[in-house]
């Protein structure tokens, strides 16, 4: 008896497995052909091994680095990058991350149901890195088990329900109707951008009536830039720990230039391996998601990734970037004059955050506001992570973190709750906010009765 | 035959046009084809005999040869219009 429970107990620890049994109840609820059910199945169960290994190349990358970063300044320097510190977190918080997902899937589908909060996520990647970091910062109060995955599920859930609201009434705007919303993780800094250039622009004086250089569409490439701008970091922290002790320390006599822009090269291809794992395991669990939230709520209204909003201005997607970019770079120069951790301007979540934010500035305030708008939330993106990181226990110290603004909004407001009154003090805060939704509820119906 | 769609990362819109061509698709009444999602990066020509694209990653992807580029990628009655048009042009329907 005893030996089949250890086996059941080993197919839950094993997160890999697990997910590959969550695609595959997805399958069997969408009644597939067995041979679709086998293939979804090892896919899924690949895919998530393939992340993991992605973990081991990032490592391989971000440890010269940090070692480097430390001789060359004397502080610790961090590479803000959601997919890397996913695939490090998932080592030791994958089962969590898998249950809380699934957890969350189901508590998003209730919400949008009883609530008017009618969104349902089907940003995939979006909410596997969110219940990784749900997963990291419950565990770090000391919850764990059932009690942890429903916790972590129902944060998951409203979150998935109130970010996509706060940005909607901007996402209108650009899209003209409401048929849709965004599900990213960056929606506070795009309803930031778009109140800012509420505040500071002119709408009339849109990003989309200049002309502007088409010949940087190449950088949209993630392997492209991250290689680019990782190369251009790497080295200048490689001249500045100096040649000797590169080659006496880490690159094994190899030259300290050409040692750098292979490590660069390394951090870029663990990323893509990792998003190649990540595609994997979201191929059976979102179009299952989908079809199921749709039978469910029928009058939901999905939320979907950043680039949707994305050719209704590509001259602010561009702006956006640069400025956002602008932004992580003073941010730098503060932090380096403070001493405080560095956090270097990461190109992927400057990439899509900023490039969101400037569409976002660019639809209440025209040019001025996509760029201060973008400009501004690259700041914060910049800054959020130092507060993130204290409350994510020994990951807090992986040389990279979480950085788009949502990631920052629920793990601070977890992690600080958390630190005042535990547990009891985090479950109480998330009820709060589920409390204060149905409240919303009942009292928005009541003035359109009226 | 193969259609993928792309995206900047590969991750979510890319995704969500493919879960909409198979929509379209099952409307039609077409089952052999087989539909992915690729990132701009990873995108080559032989991965797909046709491509779809939103009007933003347009010029990224000329290298692919058979491009579908989208004005908005959220809208199904475009999608359904480009979709049945690639079909048509192909004899599956």
């Amino acid at each position: 008896m005893n030996g089949i429970l250890d086996v059941l107990i080993d197919i839950a620890s094993t997160p890999a497995i697990l997910v590959a049994l969550i695609a595959v109840l997805g399958l069997v609820l969408q009644k597939k052909p067995i041979s679709d059910i086998m293939r979804g199945g090892i896919k899924t169960f690949v895919g998530f091994l393939v992340v993991t290994s992605g973990a081991n190349v990032i490592v391989a990358s971000l440890e010269p680095f940090g070692e480097m970063f430390q001789q060359a300044f004397n502080v610790s320097g961090v590479v803000p990058n959601n997919e890397a510190i996913v695939a490090l977190a998932l080592e030791e918080f994958g089962t969590y991350t898998a249950l809380i997902m699934l957890a969350g899937m189901f508590f998003n589908i209730v919400i949008a149901r009883v609530t008017k909060f009618k969104y349902i996520y089907l940003t995939g990647h979006a909410m596997l890195y969110m219940a990784c970091l749900i997963a990291v910062i419950l565990t770090t109060t000391g919850m764990k088990g059932a009690v942890l995955v429903l916790v972590g599920g129902l944060a998951l859930g409203i979150a998935n329900a109130i970010f996509p609201a706060i940005a909607q009434p901007y996402t209108r705007m650009i899209t003209k109707n409401d048929s849709v919303a965004l599900g990213h993780t960056g929606n506070f800094g795009y309803a930031f951008s778009g109140f800012i250039g509420k505040l500071v622009g002119n709408k009339e004086k849109s990003t989309e009536d200049i002309n502007f250089p088409k010949g940087l569409a190449f950088l949209r490439d993630s392997t492209v830039s991250i290689t680019l701008t990782m190369s251009v970091v790497y080295v200048i922290v490689a001249i500045f720990a100096g040649g000797d002790y590169i080659t006496a320390n880490l690159s094994d006599g190899t030259n300290s230039i050409i040692f750098a822009l292979q490590k660069a090269g390394t951090f870029a291809a663990g990323v893509f391996i990792i998003l190649a794992g990540v595609r994997l395991i979201l191929a059976e669990i979102v179009p299952a998601f989908k079809g199921i939230s749709e039978k469910l709520v029928p009058n939901s209204i999905p939320a979907l990734d950043c680039p949707i909003v994305f050719p209704y201005a590509p001259n602010a997607v561009l702006i956006g970037f640069f400025s956002s970019f602008l932004g992580g770079i003073f941010s730098l120069v503060i932090m380096a004059l403070t001493g405080s951790v560095i956090i270097l301007p990461g190109v992927v979540p400057h990439f899509f955050c900023g490039a969101t934010s400037g569409v976002y500035g660019n639809a209440t305030g025209g040019l001025r506001g996509a760029v201060i708008g973008s400009f501004l939330q690259g700041i914060l993106i910049s800054f959020m992570p130092i507060f993130l990181m204290p409350v994510m226990g020994n990951l807090g110290f992986a040389g990279s973190t979480f950085s788009d603004t949502d990631y920052g909004v629920v793990g601070i407001f977890m992690g600080s709750i958390a630190n005042v009154g535990g547990q009891i003090a985090v479950i109480s805060g998330i009820v709060a906010v589920l409390v204060v939704m149905i409240l919303m509820t009942i009292f928005g119906k009541k003035t359109t009765n009226n | 035959m193969r259609i993928a769609a792309v995206c900047g990362s590969g991750l979510g819109s890319s995704f969500m046009v493919e879960m909409n061509i198979k929509t379209v698709l099952g409307e039609l009444g077409i089952n052999d084809v087989e539909v992915n999602h690729y990132d701009v990066g990873s995108a080559a020509p032989e991965l797909a005999d046709v491509f779809f694209v939103g009007g933003d990653l347009a010029d990224s992807v000329q290298h692919l040869g058979n491009v579908v580029v989208l004005d908005s990628i959220i809208d199904m009655d475009e999608l359904r219009d480009k979709v049945k048009k690639v079909a048509e042009e192909n004899n599956l329907i």
